[in-house]
């Protein structure tokens, strides 16, 4: 065994982080949908042989991927010892999509290529990109009101899409004759399989350069020192308990809110997450499965601490339990295409809020977390073709105790950017109305939250459905530490001028609008930070002069009277003096 | 023939000053002042500069780059289309990191300062709801009321049907008290109301403040009885005259780093060293980009800071965090980390004896004898080994010599990582060209930069600290233009394309023929951005002649996205989205021979640190430098410092650049290790 020193470890460490951000980078370079190389939505990573532990993944990648190709890899292995999945081959690659087998919904769509090294298998090299359409009931996947996965399109158990080599035809014709646009479908097959070769071509050298046995032992004191690095921030945290409840709306086919109850526990070295006694697992589509609710509170400590490497070895001392018969780990045939942009973002949101007293100045309030899926599929008469438009949609993210909340922020497990009104008025038979930062949404704090959307959108042509994925309708993000929750996401449609409010507030499927018909999206605000009567008087004064908040509200909801555009500092003594005694107090 | 040019840099003012007839060149380094014009005309006395016989003065300014990162801006007001005045401060739905869910932004023009008027035009160009020119009127008053300076009028879908900016524009220009009001159009006639709007509103807000200084500077020279003329460097890497640059003063912005890049294209002509890395590292980032066929690469698409895009073709320059002042520590798992917090310039590295306590990537070069004390200044040595030993030493059980060169073997591995990736983000691989090392620090790790990325050579220009202010001496004159198309190719009107590339070409023209600049040429070069339908990236390929047809398109993109991206995907039907003209006035040749004013002097000696530990290495100014020089070897000179390490060979070439081939390395772990 080589005696390695620190210098070398960063070294190496650092000759993985490349192989994965040049994978990364390949991948989005080359990749067709707008979805992977312009909204990033996509990672890349190296797998151990063994078990499939997450070795090194690339920074670059969605944050809601960093847990879930280390549990589709395990799975993967764990199949092909049982001799459920073929063994692997040098230059084949894996494709899967299966949520059950360590995934997320069914667009995100896992590549896997055995790594050999002089004849044995060293490693796995995977990635997941987040295909535009794989068929099923709803065109792009996001169903609202699916009751079973066969209706949100085509599932794939760890098939070789490429043997030695070479695509398989008839798979390939499988998969093409399952999903729509699927002419589009071989630019992000090809970049998908390009981006995992360029890994192995980069991994060679590094292995060329420091020999495996150097790498091997660097990656083995590497994952020990993540865990060390992991155990000091928990040595930091009160042992607790820390307790917290998140909720989602509905399932989009019961209306009723689901419990993602969170009980965290400082035990030794490690951070235990006890979801038990959360709703049971769901009729719609807000199911979430196991990697995917590993992932959520993976990146939801990554969020806190965003220093500690994105490896198993951080990953280790975050013990989960209590998730069975939950809807947090649920089974075939639940359907699932909420839980990577819905349901993950409500498991982050209760690590905030549950460790929001025990690490105040890492801790923000709950920021939007909903990705404000809006989908609009319809023909368009003047360009005698069909379409297919999404609007994700981002909110305020949470006041934390050194600034205001940002301003529509995209989604907490997300990092990509909401395309331009000029390009979706340029492809689709839409105009906008408005779009706009919403006033008055963000929860008053001593730093507040930030501003949701406010848009409008009008169809111009022919007919379409619309149907809308999104969360915290009922409740808005909530604020933290004596903080006011954020405004809870709102969506209107106008047909025929009358006024549609969906059931569940948050969700619905394919209510049919026709030309001149409306939709109106409000996106939450996020949640305020500490008490609202101790934000600076003149900070209150600025957001009003800014229009953020109206002077009813400035006094409503901070104590902050102004006058002539300035905080009256003696009427707002006065005021927060009368609200802060019992009396006062409302 | 006597021209100046002076580069404003963040602490320094450079000078260079060539005088063609007599063959002389002048030198000058002075601190930068608040108001930059003091350290430019300070500069001027430092050379002993004869105003009265200089024909040119070439400036490049940072004072808009400051004016925008610290927004020290003109008060700017925005008269926008109804439901649309928070475009400016929406922004496109980020964060600024993936991890942690913090940030701030502070749009350019605060909420208060946007109005909105009823306007209405669709993405196909045609009015839906006419311009309320009443309304128009009143948000006119309004603003000018509020004080404003400046006025941005941006309205959805200009770039198809831009009479509702005009007419706007018509009616502002009889109101507004002063000249400075942009149309959202004018500047970046594309879709991405965000991309188009921050640049308008950039352009608007540092118009006032650049057009201030430089008439203060034409005074002050003036003043002094200079009858040249003064132009200013754009961020395109051309030229423009001081009283036209404002018009388009959002271009202004990234010209330092730009105005480098053409100074590294300028000596790769005339080396024949036509592909180049260029690499100038600072003391808190290091600045990268790419040259090929001495043709900078340029960018339509480059950010200023987080959710901060201007969208104009400026020379694609990308910023990597690490420079000399980055500062070195041992994190909570154990290992050494480089960056990217920064010392920066002030207090800077330790040995700099401002009041830095933590070790930079510049201490470790002092330590290891790489880099001589500050001016003749006393280093606190002990002070860095102490810091290197608490920091680092040990906690990683390490001497301070060995946790020094960890540093440097750590931030060389980084940085090398980062231009990589720079590098393939372009398309480019790093061993096909040769690594350009300038500005103060970057020669000194060029090499084992070099080395790390596989790069067989390495150029060290004659002045590397100074290279922005040749930038400036040697700049032609660039116009360019981009005119979005957005149409499947196989729906593409040829005559049409053919029309639009002349126009491109006849205006260039008129703007180069208006400068008061000698010129030996224009060249003109057309180029087209494609994509396949329903991809977001664009490609960029160089047209034959500006009369392009639907079958040369095609191939031309075809053969370009096999070797960009090694897929062929003939399934799929590409589109036109965008027409590109660069129109160049190119200048008359500079010599570059007198540089240096060579002599002979011995080389005296000093120990350096090297992996194979210390060695007796001779030190040499560059002025006394042989033809021929292997290392190890340090080469000092008043603008900066070169390292050769063992194995390097080194030639002068005519100019006095340093040509370095680089020992390719033997990797062997182990040798590596025990040397440390």
């Amino acid at each position: 065994m080589t005696e390695l020193d620190p210098i070398t470890l960063s070294v190496i460490e650092a000759g993985l982080a490349q192989v994965c951000d040049e994978m990364d980078l390949a991948f989005s370079r080359a990749a067709f949908s707008p979805v992977i190389a312009e909204a990033n939505d996509r990672s890349d990573g190296i797998y151990a042989a063994s078990d499939g532990a997450l070795i090194a993944q690339g920074a670059g990648g969605l944050p809601v991927f960093v847990g879930t190709m280390q549990e589709s890899t395990r799975i993967l292995i764990a199949r092909i010892a049982a001799g459920l999945t073929l063994p692997p081959a040098p230059g084949d690659i894996y494709m899967v999509n299966d949520p059950y087998l360590g995934g997320t919904h069914l667009m995100d769509v896992r590549f896997a290529l055995p790594y050999y090294r002089r004849g044995r298998l060293w490693c796995w090299l995977s990635n997941t990109g987040h295909w535009p359409d794989i068929g099923g009931a709803v065109p792009g996947g996001f169903s609202a009101s699916a009751t079973a996965v066969e209706q949100e399109g085509l599932r794939l158990p760890p098939v070789k899409l490429f043997k030695r080599g070479t695509m398989d035809p008839e798979i390939y014709a499988i998969l093409t004759s399952n999903v729509r646009v699927a002419e589009q479908r071989i630019g992000d097959v090809k970049a998908q399989a390009a981006a995992l070769r360029v890994g192995a071509d980069r991994l060679d050298a590094v292995l060329d350069r420091y020999g495996e046995a150097v790498v091997e032992a660097a990656i083995a004191e590497l994952s020990q020192r993540a865990t060390a690095q992991m155990q000091a921030h928990i040595a930091r945290i009160p042992p607790g308990p820390w307790q917290a409840s998140a909720y989602v709306d509905s399932d989009g086919v019961v209306d009723a809110p689901l419990e993602i109850r969170l009980r965290i526990d400082r035990k030794g070295e490690d951070l235990c997450f006890d979801f038990a006694g959360s709703s049971p697992p769901c009729m719609g589509p807000m199911n979430s499965v196991r990697a995917t609710t590993l992932s959520s509170v993976f990146l939801a400590m990554r969020h806190v601490f965003p220093d500690v490497p994105i490896s198993a070895g951080a990953f280790r001392p975050l013990k989960v339990a209590g998730i069975a018969e939950t809807f947090l780990d649920a089974h075939y045939p639940r359907p699932v295409s909420g839980c990577a942009a819905e349901v993950s973002q409500r498991i982050a949101e209760a690590v905030f809020l549950a460790l929001a007293p025990a690490l105040p100045d890492r801790i923000t309030a709950a920021p939007a977390g909903s990705s404000g899926n809006f989908a609009l599929g319809g023909q368009d008469p003047e360009a005698g073709r069909g379409f297919v438009m999404y609007q994700l949609s981002g909110g305020g993210y949470g006041g934390n105790a050194r600034t205001d909340g940002l301003s529509n922020g995209c989604s907490t497990i997300g990092i990509s950017k909401a395309p331009p009104v000029e390009i979706m008025e340029s492809r689709f038979p839409v105009l906008y109305r408005r779009y706009a930062l919403r006033e008055g949404s963000g929860g008053a704090g001593a730093q507040r939250g930030g501003f949701g959307l406010d848009y409008e959108i009008e169809l111009l042509r022919g007919e379409a459905r619309a149907s809308f994925v999104m969360d915290h309708g009922r409740f808005g993000p909530p604020g933290v530490l004596g903080g006011a929750d954020g405004a809870p996401n709102r969506v209107i449609v106008w047909r025929g001028g009358d006024k549609h409010v969906p059931p569940h507030l948050s969700k619905e499927q394919d209510i049919p609008v026709a030309a001149g018909d409306r939709v109106e999206v409000q996106t939450p605000g996020g949640g305020g930070y500490g008490d609202p009567l101790s934000r600076d008087p003149e900070l209150v004064a600025e957001d009003v002069r800014l229009g953020y908040y109206t002077p009813a509200a400035a006094r409503a909801l901070f104590g902050v009277i102004l006058s002539k555009g300035r905080a009256d500092a003696t009427a707002t003594r006065a005021e927060r003096a009368a609200r802060t005694t019992p009396a006062g107090r409302t | 023939m006597q021209i100046a040019g002076i580069d404003v840099g963040g602490t320094f003012t450079d000078l260079l000053l060539i005088d063609q007839s007599a063959g002389r060149v002048r030198l000058a380094k002075t601190p930068t002042t608040d108001n930059q014009a003091e350290g430019v005309l300070g500069a001027l006395a430092e050379a002993q500069a004869d105003l009265l016989r200089l024909d040119m003065i070439v400036h490049g300014t940072t004072t808009t780059t400051n004016a925008v990162l610290e927004r020290r801006l003109a008060r700017t007001g925005l008269i926008t289309t109804a439901g649309f005045r928070d475009v400016l401060e929406l922004g496109r739905r980020t964060r600024p990191q993936p991890y942690g869910m913090t940030g701030s932004f502070r749009p350019v023009i605060p909420r208060d300062l946007r109005l909105e008027v009823a306007e209405r035009v669709d993405a196909q160009g045609r009015v839906r709801i006419p311009l309320d020119e009443d309304a128009l009127r009143i948000a006119i008053a309004r603003l000018i009321d509020l004080g404003c300076e400046s006025l941005v009028i941006h309205f959805l879908h200009s770039y198809a049907n831009p009479a509702h900016e005009r007419r706007a524009g018509a009616i502002a220009d009889a109101l507004w008290p002063t000249p400075h009001v942009t149309l959202g159009h004018a500047l970046l006639s594309e879709a991405r109301e965000f991309e188009r709007g921050v640049t308008a509103a950039v352009n608007a807000s540092v118009q006032p403040l650049l057009e201030r200084y430089l008439g203060r500077l034409r005074g002050d020279l003036d003043a002094r009885g200079y009858p040249g003329s003064l132009l200013v460097m754009n961020g395109n890497g051309g030229m423009v005259s001081a009283d036209r640059v404002a018009h388009e003063a959002a271009k202004t912005v990234m010209s330092g780093p730009a105005t480098g890049v053409m100074a590294a294209a300028y000596i790769g002509r005339r080396t024949g060293i036509g592909d180049l890395l260029t690499y100038d590292m600072g003391g808190t980032s290091t600045d990268v980009a790419l040259i090929r066929g001495a043709q900078p690469a340029i960018s339509a698409e480059i950010e200023v800071e987080y959710a901060m895009p201007i969208h104009l073709p400026l020379v694609d320059v990308r910023t990597v965090g690490a420079g000399g002042g980055s500062i070195a520590r041992v994190d909570a798992a154990g290992l050494l980390r480089v960056g990217p917090d920064s010392a920066g310039a002030d207090p800077g590295p330790i040995f700099y004896g401002r009041g830095g306590t933590q070790p930079t990537i510049s201490d470790a070069n002092f330590l290891l004898g790489r880099l001589g004390a500050l001016g003749g200044r006393q280093a606190p040595v002990d002070d860095v080994r102490a810091a290197f030993t608490r920091d680092i030493g040990a906690p990683l059980g390490l001497s301070v010599d060995a946790a020094a060169a960890a540093v440097l073997r750590i931030a060389n591995i980084k940085m090398a990582g980062a231009i990589r990736m720079v590098s393939l983000s372009l398309g480019a691989d790093p061993r096909d060209f040769a690594l350009f090392a300038f500005g103060g620090a970057g020669p000194l790790h060029a090499t084992a930069l070099a080395r790390e990325l596989g790069v067989p050579r390495v150029l060290v220009p004659a002045r590397p600290g100074l290279t922005n202010a040749l930038g400036c001496v040697v700049a032609d004159i660039r116009h360019d233009f981009v005119h979005s198309v957005n149409q499947p190719l196989d729906r593409l009107d040829a005559a049409g394309l053919a029309e639009t590339l002349a126009r491109h070409e006849t205006e260039g023209r008129r703007l180069i023929a208006a400068e008061a600049v000698g010129i030996r040429g224009v060249t003109v070069k057309h180029s087209a951005d494609m994509q396949f339908i329903g991809q977001t990236h664009l490609l960029r390929v160089a047209l034959p002649d500006a009369r392009p047809d639907r079958a040369t398109l095609q191939a031309l993109f075809d053969q370009a996205y096999e070797a960009r991206f090694r897929v062929a995907l003939p399934e799929i039907r590409p589109a036109l989205i965008n027409l590109v003209s660069s129109v160049v006035g190119e200048r008359h040749d500079v010599d570059l021979s007198g540089l240096i004013d060579r002599r002979r002097a011995a080389p005296t000696a000093r120990r350096v640190w090297f992996e194979d530990g210390w060695r007796e290495t001779p030190v040499w100014t560059r002025e006394a430098l042989p033809d021929r020089l292997d290392g190890p070897a340090v080469i000092e000179q008043m603008d900066s410092t070169v390292l050769l390490e063992p194995g390097d060979r080194a030639a002068l070439d005519a100019d006095a650049n340093l040509i370095i081939d680089v020992q390719p390395e033997g990797f062997d772990a182990a040798d590596r290790l025990a040397a440390l």
